[in-house]
């Protein structure tokens, strides 16, 4: 039977020169709907990792109540005084975030750029802040500190660049990485400064180092507590749920154009491999009449198909790796309500779900132009002609 | 028998290649469809009210806020009509999150502006006086199955009230219709801004934008650059747009979609250029004894070539056409759904540029078979057995 | 009585290769309004060129072909293939029937190039069936057709537009003898009774008796002889 199975398929396959253009219609097809799929997935991993990676288990945020970013959210002194003061607390950098209208580059419509005062708290809790270019702001000064992302998305974030903001212009002294997280995407000064250009005395929110054992107890400490009106939300679950609304949108929206896409190329396999199985009927005829079984007949149309869909799956799979792997594109972040560049992430695991796809359209294409190829009677077709 | 009637049979020689074919084509205007209503979603299309009005906003960031007294100072320039101000509430809808935008208005002035919203004029008033009310678009309020006299409870994320609750409850008053679904404003929810201002903690005073009227539209350039210069050198410095600048300002801060919704369509459509040009090649080397006995029959070159464009045309064009009807019903299935995230339509344009598409792609993939079939020697091919 | 195909010093030269070859050479021909020819002669004689030329599929190298009183190399593409479809009717040895067509649709084909109402179309069509004898058959396919019922439905689509000229390459090439007689017999009538002028190719001796006169074609030369 495989001696049977081998030679019918060596058949096919000599066959397939002779028709390269319509097997060609399956790998380009299928190419089609694996690289955007894969694709559209790996933006939306990118945007995802680009969040979830800044997150720290010993790090927390210290809200408004009822603020579920920090834009929207308001701490005032005292209360900052207050959370400083908790046991299990080891740093507390009061920070102030705020976007402004800056044009990105290669655009003159403007965008919210994210800037995030900070107290030097925050550099010894973000450990993965680098600078990777000119120098760290001084403290008290107007100085800013751009990161990578943020200066490779919007107009006039150069170094030695002045940025105007109100009533004042920031000097960008320096270029910072942060491990690729949500941060390079955004401007950092000293949170005075920030009060001093917003006119607002108070902070967005606190951002917290703790001892992570003490998470709950820190949790009830401040969230019970009437006078402060305070959420106390660890890292992980702040940039999980940040990053939930728009890369589950990304997903969805992913896998609905590639599933209709799909739904396309199965057609078009259908097409393909049902005008491959009647060019070979008379073929398939002689073979069935030589004592060929029907199995080997169905085996062999099948492993063509898939043949011809996994070409096409790793054409296109590499094909986006190639082509978007590492591409930086920002989008408003519709929680934290400013631009968050991110890294298309175009991972091993995405690359196999696109290959698998590829094999089921193969397997639906191939599977009843294989069964038709067999019930052909013999008889009808050996007398045609 | 007409012609049509031939193409059509002609079609029907392998019934199974050529719905295959169709199915695809179908599919892939389908996508086209989709796809392009993505695409005016987040480009913000047009307002197509035909009313010209400016939006006056913070100069350096969205998120900050005008104080009130700007309005009486807009209203002084001249040119200006009418202005009403607003803001954005926030504020999570059940457990829906941000479930349609929340917007403090004080009611005649905003719907005096917003004249093509309509609403009954009783509802209107009952909205100016009570203090806890609100109104709903016609859509939001289908999608919740609310009635007029209930109580929408909104939980704050911006604005806690001055006890520090953030449970806000309106009092449903009444319903609005928007004119078009192509407007760039979404399903708002509008509530009473004395309510509002009274009850908030923070920014007592402080608005967030203000929409105006001008008296000549065509001056409408010059009226915004008479309020920017009105505030220049104020706290608050602004910065005044067109509402449709406005719009789109604000939709591409989402990114390039467009970029993205081309490339799609590129991979789609190379896709379905190579199937269908199979497709018509295949049937074209089936058909050359027939393109042959045609003309022995008495038919021009011209009219054989034509007759394998049309054929095309009748798989391209039919196919672009039930594709867009398909996206179409569609929409209409899932816009409400969608609708926090913009308005998807089909717009004329793409419905125009989906048939040019279809035209184009039938023309494409007919042009070689039908060049070989003008040329096709009659009396080689009349004798070759079939 | 008039002649309707009037042929003069015709010759046809292909080229292959850079080499010349006479596949017809100085052949003169007429053949009278309502007359019934076979032309014989062995594969590759010219017969078939021959035939094409009547029939405004191929045109002249030298010399001129006159056909109902149009001189054929004078007409270019679609002027040639309107003229055809006014005064030449088809009969093919594979019948070159539309499979996708039934019998009825492929008669009607010629039609379509005319001005004819859909309902005069169709009824010209069933006429034409009835004269071969098939108006039963009218919603056959060719697939569910006999040789010598295909070769019928051929015959109503070469005589539906009223063509004055049948140009038949071999019609019975691929018949048995008895359908072979069947539309042998039929061409007869078409000629006796409804005047069509017949030019047919054939390598059937029993074929070339039905006609008025044989012409023995070879090597490009024509040889007359009375049937």
């Amino acid at each position: 039977m495989i001696g049977q199975i081998f030679e019918v398929t060596r058949f096919n396959f000599m066959s397939i020169k002779d028709r390269l253009y319509s097997s060609l219609v399956i790998v380009v097809g299928i190419a089609a709907v694996v690289s955007v799929l894969v694709s559209i997935l790996a933006m939306g991993v990118g945007f995802q990792a680009t969040l979830v990676d800044a997150a720290s288990p010993d790090r927390a945020l210290v809200l408004r109540k009822g603020s579920d970013a920090e834009m929207s959210s308001g701490v005032d002194q005292d209360a900052a005084a207050v959370v400083t003061q908790l046991s299990g607390v080891f740093g507390v950098s009061a920070e102030l975030f705020a976007v402004a209208d800056v044009p990105k580059r290669g655009s003159d419509s403007v965008a919210n750029l994210p800037l995030r005062g900070v107290s030097p708290d925050g550099f010894t809790m973000r450990p993965a802040i680098k600078i990777v270019e000119g120098r760290m702001f001084s403290w008290g000064t107007r100085e800013v500190i751009a990161g990578v992302k943020a200066a490779y998305e919007f107009e006039g974030v150069d170094l030695g660049n002045e940025l105007p903001l109100r009533d004042m212009s920031l000097p960008i002294v320096g270029f910072f990485e942060a491990d690729g997280g949500a941060y390079e995407s955004e401007l950092w000064t000293d949170v005075r400064t920030m009060q001093g250009a917003l006119r607002r005395p108070d902070f967005s929110a606190l951002r917290v180092q703790y001892e992570p054992s003490m998470g709950d107890s820190l949790n009830e400490l401040v969230e019970e507590d009437k006078r402060l009106q305070l959420d106390f939300v660890p890292e992980t679950e702040f940039y999980a749920e940040q990053s939930e609304g728009t890369s589950a949108i990304i997903s969805v929206f992913g896998y609905v154009i590639a599933s209709i896409m799909a739904i396309g190329a199965i057609f078009g396999a259908l097409n393909t491999m049902y005008s491959a199985v009647s060019v070979r009927s008379r073929e398939i005829a002689t073979l069935r009449a030589l004592g060929f079984a029907g199995l080997p007949v169905v085996v062999s149309v099948m492993i063509e198909a898939l043949f011809l869909a996994l070409s096409g799956g790793v054409l296109g799979a590499v094909g986006s790796y190639l082509a978007f792997n590492g591409y930086t594109a920002s989008t408003l972040n519709q929680a934290s309500f400013s631009q968050v560049a991110f890294d298309f992430a175009v991972t091993p695991q995405l690359m196999s779900l696109g290959i698998i796809w590829a094999i089921i359209l193969g397997f639906v294409g191939g599977l009843l132009p294989a069964l038709q190829a067999v019930r052909m009677p013999i008889v009808n077709v050996l007398r045609a002609e | 028998m007409t012609s049509f009637g031939f193409l059509l049979a002609n079609l029907g020689r392998k019934p199974v290649r050529t719905w295959l074919t169709f199915f695809c084509i179908i599919v892939c205007f389908l996508l086209f469809g989709l796809l392009r209503s993505v695409g005016t979603a987040f480009t913000a299309p047009p307002n197509l009210s035909g009313v010209e009005r400016l939006v006056v906003s913070p100069k350096y960031s969205i998120i900050d806020p005008l104080p009130i007294s700007h309005m009486r100072q807009v209203r002084s320039v001249p040119g200006v009509e009418a202005a009403a101000h607003a803001d954005w509430f926030g504020g999570n809808y059940l457990d829906l999150g941000l479930a349609f935008p929340t917007i403090p208005v004080k009611p005649m002035e905003y719907f005096d502006l917003y004249s093509e919203y309509q609403i009954p004029q009783a509802q209107l008033e009952a909205f100016e006086n009570t203090r806890t009310g609100a109104v709903a678009s016609r859509g939001t309020a289908e999608r919740f199955d609310w009635r007029i006299g209930d109580v929408i409870p909104i939980v704050a994320d911006i604005y806690p009230k001055m006890d520090g609750s953030l449970l806000w409850e309106f009092e449903l008053v009444g319903i609005y219709d928007r004119p078009d679904q192509t407007s760039g404003n979404f399903e708002d929810f509008y509530i009473h801004y004395d309510y509002f201002e009274e009850a908030k903690q923070h920014s007592k005073g402080m608005i967030g934008w203000i929409a105006v009227r001008v008296e000549n539209p065509d001056a409408a350039a010059e009226v915004a650059s008479a309020i920017d210069a009105r505030f220049e050198n104020s706290r608050d410095p602004t910065r005044t747009m067109t509402e449709n600048e406005y719009n789109a300002q604000f939709a591409q801060q989402i990114g390039n979609i467009g970029l993205m919704v081309t490339m799609i369509l590129a991979a789609v459509f190379f896709s379905i250029l190579l199937l269908v040009s199979n497709t018509m090649f295949q049937a074209f080397r089936e058909r050359l004894r027939d393109l042959g006995v045609l003309k022995a029959l008495g038919f021009s070159d011209g009219q054989v070539a034509r007759m394998i464009i049309y054929e095309a045309l009748i798989l391209t064009l039919g196919g672009g056409v039930v594709g867009l009807l398909l996206c179409y019903g569609l929409l209409i299935m899932v816009s409400p759904i969608l609708q926090i995230y913009g308005t998807f339509t089909l717009d004329a344009l793409s419905l125009a540029l989906g048939l040019a598409t279809a035209l184009v792609l039938g023309v494409v993939v007919s042009a070689v078979p039908a060049i070989r079939a003008r040329s096709a020697p009659v009396v080689e091919v009349l004798r070759a057995r079939a | 009585m008039t002649n309707i195909i009037d042929i003069r010093s015709l010759t046809k030269t292909y080229w292959r290769g850079g080499e010349a070859i006479h596949v017809l050479s100085g052949i003169h021909l007429t053949i009278r309004d309502g007359g019934y020819v076979a032309l014989m002669g062995p594969s590759g004689s010219g017969k078939t060129t021959l035939l094409n030329m009547i029939g405004g599929l191929d045109k002249p190298s030298k010399g001129s072909v006159e056909v109902c009183g149009v001189e054929i190399g004078q007409l270019k593409g679609s002027a040639l293939a309107k003229w055809r479809s006014h005064n030449i009717g088809f009969v093919f040895q594979f019948y070159n029937l539309m499979d996708v067509l039934t019998a009825q649709r492929n008669v009607e084909l010629p039609l379509l190039l005319t001005k004819l109402s859909r309902k005069e179309r169709r009824e010209r069509a069933l006429t034409a069936l009835e004269i071969v004898g098939l108006a039963d058959r009218a919603k056959h396919k060719p697939a569910e057709l006999s040789g010598g019922q295909l070769q019928r439905v051929a015959i109503a689509r070469a005589l539906v537009a009223d063509q004055r000229i049948l140009v038949c390459d071999e019609p019975t090439g691929d018949l048995d003898r008895t359908a072979a007689n069947q539309i042998l017999d039929l061409l007869e009538i078409l000629n006796s009774r409804h005047g069509k002028t017949i030019v047919m190719v054939t390598h059937d001796p029993e074929a070339a008796k039905h006609a008025h006169e044989c012409l023995h074609l070879d090597k490009g030369r024509l040889t007359r002889e009375a049937a």
